[in-house]
């Protein structure tokens, strides 16, 4: 909340927030128009989601998952992914409860979890040295380490992949680790993909359910506007076994009941257009990603060039940045605040550009290991690029 | 196999105890969720949920279209977490004008997923275990378990009906508190008062005195009103819809509720708004940037435009909220009419699309259960729609457990059709009460 009014400013470069600037395509918003023409879907629809929605989900869902997927007992839609995981936390999730939660992570997991009266654990990404290529794969979880964090009290634990900020995409055996821990100690498994869609070349995803013993246990999270391009649909859904699924269900009819009927046809109609080209490249499941990874390649070549350290991403569409590279002395300001939060600070006033501090996605224990990256989005159009690019080349002539 | 075994036994072990949280407790249950799928199932004509079958009007179809038009691609992205700036600017306006108050669009207002949700962040912001919350009954069916799901204790205090005199239809306003009723269930644990004018379900529309009655027990126990107005604009005969807000000492202590759904016949678009001191806004933003963060920002642009043109047509003969009540009292009229003729005998509500009829004089066709712990209404209700194909929603569905048997001979009508659907109501109806008046 505190960043976005900052960069506000439209004479301000966002690369802040994660909000495409870039056009979602153009049947979705067809398929919307479509929707708003038609005035039966003006009105309230059923509340754990439109029928052709969740019908559209459950085919492209069984398709990935290679299972039967029952689209009224299986699935809920919410109002974004963000009431996805409101919906779990608040259905599985109580006091006494502990819940492990991979540092850095997506802000509101923390929260989320203290609302519902439990406690957050949480246990670091640490950067594993490989050779010279910063990836985000080289940042991984210890497994002695995790196994610590788990105990009779954890109720369940939240994986995020693609991982939002660094952009890992957690592998095989790396959701392995995890799997074996959860069955271990009978711990649920809140799994937000809403990145599902965006890995780069060389990379999989994998959804942490379909591993042996971990469907009955595990909820999927996705997202509308991280598949589509469009944020302002708030538009997200959560797959898992009924057993699990109703309790959310509970929930969602006790806070909000229904979501808007038109995007869930809009959405519905999209999905079906893409899920009838699944075996094609032109797929827009796919095709993001290829249009991302171009941009994922530029942004971290002007930041290289800008003598900033980007960590490659394998999926999604953040870059986290090294930038002590820089060497900016900030000492002289506030001295209570992270290293990242007063750079970032001092880049929107002086440089025009906006990233979002890596610390604000650490607990209070792990911030000053965390403080000298911020992250960048690059889900951006072509000219937002080209003015970041001017600012970045012109970095170094100013403060060399 | 060594694994397998210890994963069986460790599930075994673990599934003793409950996967959900206690929460949810008491909470499952959803009246809707049953009645929904009989009407889907067996229904031919549809007077149950809640929401009009007649189209939104064309110019808020037209700000959608607006708003889908041309590059203004940015719509299709996150706006304001607690409301579009659009949205939030003209409701600061209009409820500022009718409220007779400087409203800031950034402190006083905030955007929800529908009027729903609007309550869900006023009950998780102010309620807690330990605190009381009263709730006069009939009640839209959701303040319950909210209440409960937030910790807190539903203290539930009756509408009574007065008698009618001289044979004449009831109307919703001889439904009334008992002032010392009403006063004896403030206690010190107290927290708030829900209220709702005009009332879903029986259309009662609160006046001046009974506002003031309520607002001086507020003030003397210093509790929070939590006031659901989502048929503000729907009162009928001329009747003033009062907002307790705008009594003395009450602006600093109510959220007032409304609802994009019923203001302009979009129930599907789930655009609601709270209206408040900052005080009291300030939480339920803290709510409601850890639930859903974000509404959606197309449905709330053409929302906004459409109160833009409300605000220059206020009071003026094209405004919406001047014919839709004028459209929906024709509505009434008729269907009080045709539940009249044949021997219900309909509440007429002062406001809201909806109105009670009573069918203790009409009920011979459908037995009642003894020994059930069923309604009778509810029995009725799921008897008509199954073999009449004319689905209602019994009143006993607005009553709290403990007292779903103490008006058990009512049920309620939406009238927010169109006319051939009122009409073949109507014909349904009426051969019904042939079938029964003859041998």
């Amino acid at each position: 909340v505190e960043f976005t009014k900052v960069a506000a400013d439209p004479s301000i470069v966002n690369l802040g927030q994660g909000l495409p600037d870039i056009s979602p395509p153009t049947y979705v918003k067809e398929e919307l128009a479509k929707a708003a023409a038609n005035d039966r879907l003006n009105q309230y629809t059923r509340g754990f989601g439109h029928p052709s929605l969740v019908k559209a989900l459950s085919q492209v869902y069984e398709r990935v998952c290679g299972r039967k997927i029952d689209p009224l007992t299986d699935i809920l839609v919410t109002v974004g992914a963000y009431g996805s995981l409101f919906s779990t936390i608040q259905a599985l999730i109580e006091e006494g409860d502990e819940v492990i939660i991979i540092e850095p992570f997506y802000d509101c997991y923390e929260p989320m979890v203290r609302m519902a009266g439990a406690k957050p654990v949480f246990i670091p990404l640490r950067y594993k040295k490989d050779g010279n290529s910063a990836s985000s794969a080289n940042w991984v979880l210890d497994p002695a380490e995790l196994a610590n964090k788990f105990n009779s009290k954890t109720k369940a634990i939240i994986l995020n992949t693609p991982h939002n900020p660094t952009g890992k995409v957690f592998t095989r055996e790396e959701l392995q680790v995890i799997a074996d821990l959860c069955i271990k100690h009978d711990t649920l498994c809140i799994s937000d993909e809403v990145y599902e869609w965006l890995v780069y070349k060389g990379n999989k995803h994998i959804k942490i359910a379909t591993l042996p013993g971990m469907w009955e246990r595990t909820i999927t999270i996705g997202s509308a506007g991280k598949t589509y391009s469009v944020t302002g649909w708030k538009l997200g859904w959560s797959i898992g076994p009924q057993n699990l699924i109703k309790h959310l269900q509970v929930v969602h009819q006790n806070t909000l009941y229904t979501c808007p009927t038109p995007l869930q046809e809009a959405l519905a109609q999209a999905f079906w257009i893409d899920y009838k080209r699944m075996d094609d490249p032109d797929c827009y499941f796919y095709s993001l990603s290829q249009e991302l990874e171009s941009k994922r390649d530029r942004m971290a070549q002007l930041l290289q060039e800008a003598g900033l350290k980007p960590v490659i991403p394998d999926g999604g569409y953040f870059m986290i940045v090294d930038v002590s590279t820089l060497n900016v002395d900030l000492s002289g300001v506030d001295e209570e605040q992270p290293y990242d939060y007063k750079f970032v600070r001092w880049m929107i006033t002086s440089k025009k550009l906006s990233a979002i501090p890596l610390s604000a996605f650490c607990g209070p224990e792990t911030k000053r290991e965390f403080e000298k990256y911020i992250r960048f989005c690059f889900i951006k159009k072509d000219s937002t690029l080209d003015a970041a690019e001017v600012i970045l080349k012109n970095w170094t002539k100013q403060t060399a | 196999i060594k694994a397998s075994n210890s994963l069986s036994v460790s599930l075994q072990a673990k599934m003793s105890r409950p996967v959900q949280a206690r929460r949810l407790e008491g909470i499952d249950k959803n009246i809707w969720v049953d009645f929904v799928k009989l009407a889907a199932t067996y229904s031919k004509v549809n007077l149950g949920q809640g929401f009009p079958d007649f189209p939104p009007p064309d110019f808020l179809k037209e700000a959608l279209v607006r708003a889908l038009s041309g590059e203004k691609d940015m719509l299709h992205q996150y706006t304001r977490a607690f409301g579009h700036p659009l949205l939030v600017k003209m409701l600061a306006q209009f409820f500022g004008k009718l409220l007779g108050r400087d409203l800031d669009p950034m402190t006083n207002v905030m955007v929800t997923v529908g009027a729903y949700q609007a309550l869900f962040c006023c009950f998780q912001a102010f309620v807690e275990e330990g605190d009381e919350v009263i709730i006069i009954e009939p009640f839209f069916d959701c303040y319950e378990p909210m209440v409960k799901m937030a910790g807190g204790t539903p203290v539930f205090v009756p509408l009574r009906p007065r008698p009618s005199k001289d044979g004449r239809l009831m109307s919703s306003a001889d439904w009334q508190l008992d002032p010392a009723e009403l006063a004896s269930k403030f206690s010190k644990r107290t927290k708030a008062i829900v209220l709702n004018s005009p009332n879903n379900p029986l259309g009662k529309v609160f006046s001046r005195g009974e506002l003031e009655l309520i607002a001086g027990l507020c003030v003397k126990h210093d509790v929070l009103c939590i006031s659901d107005e989502v048929y503000e604009w729907l009162v009928y005969d001329g009747k003033e819809h009062i907002r307790i807000a705008s009594l003395q000492g009450m602006w600093d202590r109510t959220v007032t509720i409304g609802s994009a759904g019923k203001t302009f016949s979009v129930t599907g678009w789930k655009v609601g708004w709270t209206v408040g001191p900052d005080r009291l806004l300030q939480h339920l933003c803290t709510v409601h940037q850890n639930s859903v963060y974000h509404c959606a920002t197309i449905a709330q642009e053409a929302v906004g435009q459409g109160f833009q043109r409300e605000l220059e047509l206020y009071g003026k003969p094209e405004s919406y909220f001047v014919q839709l009540p004028k459209e929906l009292q024709r509505k009434r009229d008729w269907l009080v009419q045709s539940l009249d003729a044949v021997g219900m005998k309909p509440i007429i509500p002062e406001g809201t699309y909806f109105l009670v009829a009573d069918i203790s004089e009409f009920k011979s066709d459908v037995p009642d259960v003894p020994d059930s712990s069923e309604p009778y209404d509810s029995i009725f209700a799921k008897w008509m729609v199954k073999n009449k194909g004319l689905a209602a929603i019994p009143l006993s569905a607005f009553y709290c457990e403990a007292h779903k048997n103490n008006y058990n001979h009512f049920i309620r009508f939406c009238f927010a059709k169109e006319e051939a659907t009122l009409k073949a109501a109507n014909d349904i109806l009426q051969k019904w009460k042939q079938e029964k008046t003859s041998p």
